[in-house]
């Protein structure tokens, strides 16, 4: 992992208009805040978890990266490139380098195109002289790499289980040897041996290929094994941004502390022993937040200041950032 | 002998295993389906007789047999379906009649289906407020009464053959629209238009190679739904007599042929209607068919 | 003194393409007041056993073997009988509360509706008993919150308006088909630990079908680990997570993502889940399993006690001591 920053996103806001509560013209607009001011920073060949639960943004993060939603406010800067203003041009180019891998398995995949032909499309995309011949041998290595039997080419993404479905999808973000690989829950559908056998992979490819990862994940337990940094969204902030060891070890944000107290543990004794931080109330809504910090209104340790004040992510040791007051 | 198999029997196993597409599955659905592939055969029976029994039976459409006026269905003189009161043999009549329907049925659904896939992709992949205005259009298309502007059609810009096709065609574009606007707007928020969008592929690429392709199904499925439509539209025209002109005839006007002497020479009406009444049931049992094909449900 | 014995359930689906074996002989009994786990992957048919005991089978499955429920077998009861027992004294929820409650009733009507019919209570003692019932599962303003439909609550309380309509009539036991795996992790912990103070109150059977291990830990004291239609292994929590001696228990222990394990590796299980279309003639995880032999592919092992001890049934050829499994890596202990 080099020292290098390929990607930045500072402050970036993806906020949607819904509809007004009441019919009546002058009721005021309301805007959904999906992501709501995130920023971070991305080494080459490092692995970012993203985690939180639903209504946090991660998703939508992951599509603003793309621009497959377009941010409404806030700067991606990938390689230096400024690309929250860039051309359709531009953003084209620099989809070889930025690929995504999605989470549910088989809609991912045409269900019309063979799986030759599927894993060939970022390639007849990106790398338009390559002769067909080429190409094929190509998509070949790329399905051994993934452990797919090169004899499947022809076959259709129907006739392949849950798990081979997700490698095909892998084969197809890999191709073109890209740099940055957006996982939006790639094992979150599938059965546990399999998420295993998925994980796996991806860390062997990843080591092989010097990629960076953004792996959005809501089960904390996985992104543990795979992240070398990990960052904790609510209600579309950043909760907190820490170094995989410091968050699992020591929290600093009540959230997280919430969290991953929440997890269950495959061990009778420890979950009996276990005093769970149990979370009053249910996850506001994002389209009316809550003022100052989100958390405030089920938070353990919230004060009157977390009404009115939003906390700015700030680091509360060498290897983590929190956003918090009493962090 | 050993030395020179191994790597025949090696590029074997390396050959690449056929997949089974899901055009393939559906056609395998559709096979065993009964009640379509009969209908399919029937269908192939009825258009092949209109097609190639004028040219090989004995009689022709428009001459008299004057030693056969309103006779029933004989052996004699090959009037297998009897004769009208002209005289005129009417198995002949009724296939060349077939192949007038048949053939407007064919023209008019192409023109309707292509009208309405093209209205239907676009209102879809756009969306917005010419979503909104194109899908109006079509719903003030569906409260025309079509009858009336039908005639009113015919009366002003004349029967002729061409004429008869667009005044179909008018009113038989809508329910393809809707459907192909529907299934694009689906295919739209599709997981895999998605993929598609995130390696980068034009707009463009994303119709033809993904769109469209998934579009054919429900395509293949509402022309057959639009074809019996199309031509009873034709027969009801011919019937008020609005449709093809003397001395060609149509399954509508020899219904109404028939309707005139029902009672004293049935088989005039009996065997044109008849024919309207198997090729629509057949019709609509190759759709059913196909429906039951290529239901994603069942995946 | 048990409630419930099951004996070589076994469930079919008729479908145009072949007959789906989704369930293919499972034995257990469930005693009084305890909570049993059932967990598998996917076309482990965990959930259609239940399914098949309570008749919600979907109109081409077939059940057939026995459940006896108080003596009566569940699988060959006449309809009517069958309805006065669910909802009644079986009662089950479901994964989704949004398509399992009535979008188009409010709650009170759902939950009173239960009362009415098992009970013979009246509309307004049936209220009453429904906004106890409510504040017993720690729904807010419950008294407001009965008249609402489904879609003004959220996720988490829909699911406790399940649970609490499960218990109105105080069944002996509950079955729950992944009550938490819709839910958020946060929400997750609130209602399991809502079901543990409610087993505790009520003294209800839990019957929990989940593929979470983690759920499973907090909340069972026996365990069934199912796979391919059949049992595994059957035993108690603290000794299938200590000591697991079947090959796919050890495997699937071994996939698990932990917290609390620093930098062991993920193990996955090679292979893919199996086809439930053509079932194996054989024990189903034998293609996967590292300790197979020729056996194994042909005859499926019986269900049979380890050890002698009644209560850790295992059905796996290999015996526990020869078993490659459990010294290819140590167990997280």
């Amino acid at each position: 992992m080099s020292e290098q920053t390929i990607l930045s996103v500072r402050d970036v806001q993806v906020h949607f208009k819904v509809k007004a509560k009441s019919r009546l013209p002058w009721a005021p607009p309301r805007t959904l805040k999906a992501v709501d001011g995130v920023s971070f920073d991305l080494r080459a060949g490092e692995t970012l978890g993203v985690v939180g639960e639903s209504g946090c943004g991660k998703s939508t993060l992951s599509r603003a990266i793309l621009n497959l939603i377009p941010a409404t406010q806030g700067e991606i800067v990938w390689m230096g490139e400024t690309l929250s203003t860039a051309s359709p041009r531009a953003w084209h180019d620099v989809r070889r380098d930025i690929q995504m891998i999605f989470q549910d398995p088989l809609a991912s995949l045409d269900p019309r195109m063979t799986v030759g032909q599927i894993i060939a499309e970022p390639l007849r995309e990106h790398r338009r002289g390559m002769s067909k011949e080429e190409t094929t041998q190509r998509v070949r290595a790329m399905m051994a790499k993934v452990g797919l039997r090169e004899q499947m080419i022809n076959r259709y993404a129907h006739e392949f289980s849950g798990g081979q479905c997700q490698r095909i999808g892998i084969a197809r973000a890999l191709v073109v040897e890209p740099k940055l690989v957006v996982c939006d829950e790639p094992v979150s559908a599938l059965d546990v041996s399999i998420q295993a056998q998925i994980v796996n992979l991806l860390k062997s490819l990843q080591a092989e290929m010097g990629l960076a990862l953004i792996f959005i994940a809501h089960d904390l337990a996985v992104v543990k094994h795979i992240s070398d940094r990990v960052m904790v969204m609510y209600l579309g902030h950043v909760m907190e941004l820490a170094g995989k060891d410091a968050l699992y070890a020591g929290p600093r944000h009540p959230y997280t502390r919430a969290l991953l107290s929440a997890v269950p543990v495959p061990d009778p004794a420890v979950e009996r022993a276990k005093v769970v931080q149990i979370l009053s109330g249910d996850i506001p809504s994002p389209i009316d937040p809550p003022s100052g910090c989100v958390f405030h209104t089920r938070c353990p340790i919230a004060q009157p200041r977390c009404a009115t004040e939003v906390p700015s992510l700030r680091a509360v040791s060498d290897h983590a950032a929190a956003a918090c007051h009493f962090a | 002998m050993k030395a020179s198999l191994a790597p025949l029997l090696q590029k074997a196993a390396d050959a690449p295993l056929e997949g089974r597409s899901p055009w393939q599955d559906a056609r395998l659905r559709f096979m065993r389906n009964k009640a379509a592939v009969v209908s399919l055969l029937m269908l192939a029976v009825i258009t092949l007789a209109c097609i190639a029994g004028p040219m090989l039976l004995p009689n022709q459409f428009d001459s008299a047999d004057w030693n056969a006026m309103s006779a029933g269905p004989t052996f004699a003189g090959w009037h297998l379906f009897g004769t009208d009161e002209t005289g005129r043999d009417l198995l002949v009549r009724c296939l060349i009649g077939g192949r007038v329907s048949l053939m407007i049925g064919a023209l008019a659904t192409l023109t309707s289906v292509t009208l309405g896939i093209v209205w239907g992709a676009i209102a879809g992949f756009v969306g917005g407020r010419v979503d909104n205005a194109m899908m109006r259009i079509v719903d003030m298309m569906y409260a025309i009464p079509y009858l009336l502007i039908a005639i009113l059609m015919v009366t002003l810009l004349g029967r002729e053959f061409y004429l008869v096709v667009l005044t179909i065609t008018v009113f038989s574009w809508m329910d393809m629209a809707r459907v192909v606007r529907g299934q694009t707007l689906a295919i739209r928020s599709k997981e895999y238009v998605e993929a598609a969008r995130a390696i980068g592929v034009s707009t463009g690429g994303i119709i033809v190679r993904h769109v469209v392709p998934n579009l054919l199904g429900i395509v293949a499925i509402y022309t057959t739904v639009t074809v019996p439509g199309v031509i009873l539209t034709e027969s009801v025209l011919s019937f008020l007599g609005l449709g093809v002109q003397e001395p060609m005839t149509s399954w509508g006007v020899l219904i109404q042929d028939g309707v005139g002497v029902m009672e004293t020479a049935p088989w005039i009406l009996l065997f044109p209607a008849g024919l309207l009444s198997v090729t629509l049931y057949c019709i609509n049992f190759v759709g059913d068919g196909l429906r039951d094909a290529l239901d994603p449900k069942d995946r | 003194m048990s409630l419930l014995k099951v004996d070589h359930l076994a469930v079919e689906f008729q479908t145009p393409d072949a007959a789906v074996r989704a369930v293919n002989g499972v034995s257990f009994e469930l005693e009084e007041g305890s909570t049993l786990g059932i967990v598998g992957e996917s076309g482990s048919g965990k959930s259609q056993s239940v399914l098949a005991m309570l008749g919600l089978l979907a109109r081409n499955g077939r059940a057939s073997g026995t459940a006896l429920y108080q003596g009566e077998n569940l699988l060959t009861m006449p309809p009517k009988a069958l309805n006065r027992i669910r909802g009644n004294r079986l009662s089950m929820i479901f994964q989704d509360p949004m398509t399992s409650l009535n979008p188009y009733l409010t709650i009170e009507r759902q939950m009173t509706e239960v009362l009415e019919l098992h009970k013979s209570m009246t509309r307004r003692a049936a209220k009453k008993r429904a906004i106890g019932m409510l504040e017993a599962v720690r729904i807010p303003e419950a008294a407001h919150r009965i008249d609402q439909y489904p879609h003004e609550l959220s996720g988490g309380m829909r699911q406790r308006v399940m649970i609490a309509m499960a218990l109105l009539c105080e069944p002996q036991v509950l079955f729950a088909d992944e009550p938490t795996t819709a839910l958020d992790v946060t929400v997750q912990a609130q209602i399991l630990q809502l079901l543990r103070n409610l087993q505790h109150d009520f003294g209800t059977a839990i019957v929990l079908i989940t593929h979470d291990l983690g759920v499973v830990a907090g909340l069972c004291e026996k365990v069934m680990v199912m796979y391919g239609g059949r049992v595994m292994e059957h035993c108690s929590a603290a000794d299938l997570f200590a000591r697991p001696s079947h090959p796919y228990t050890i495997g699937l222990l071994r996939a698990l993502p932990r917290l609390d394990e620093e930098g062991a590796a993920l193990r996955g299980i090679p292979g893919n889940p199996p086809n439930m279309a053509h079932p194996p003639a054989g024990c189903p995880f034998q293609e996967r399993c590292v300790d197979a032999n020729a056996q194994c592919a042909e005859r499926m092992p019986a269900l049979d006690p380890l050890n002698g001890d009644a209560t850790w049934l295992r059905a796996c050829h290999r015996p526990v001591e020869q078993m490659k499994s459990l010294h290819e890596e140590p167990s997280h202990v």
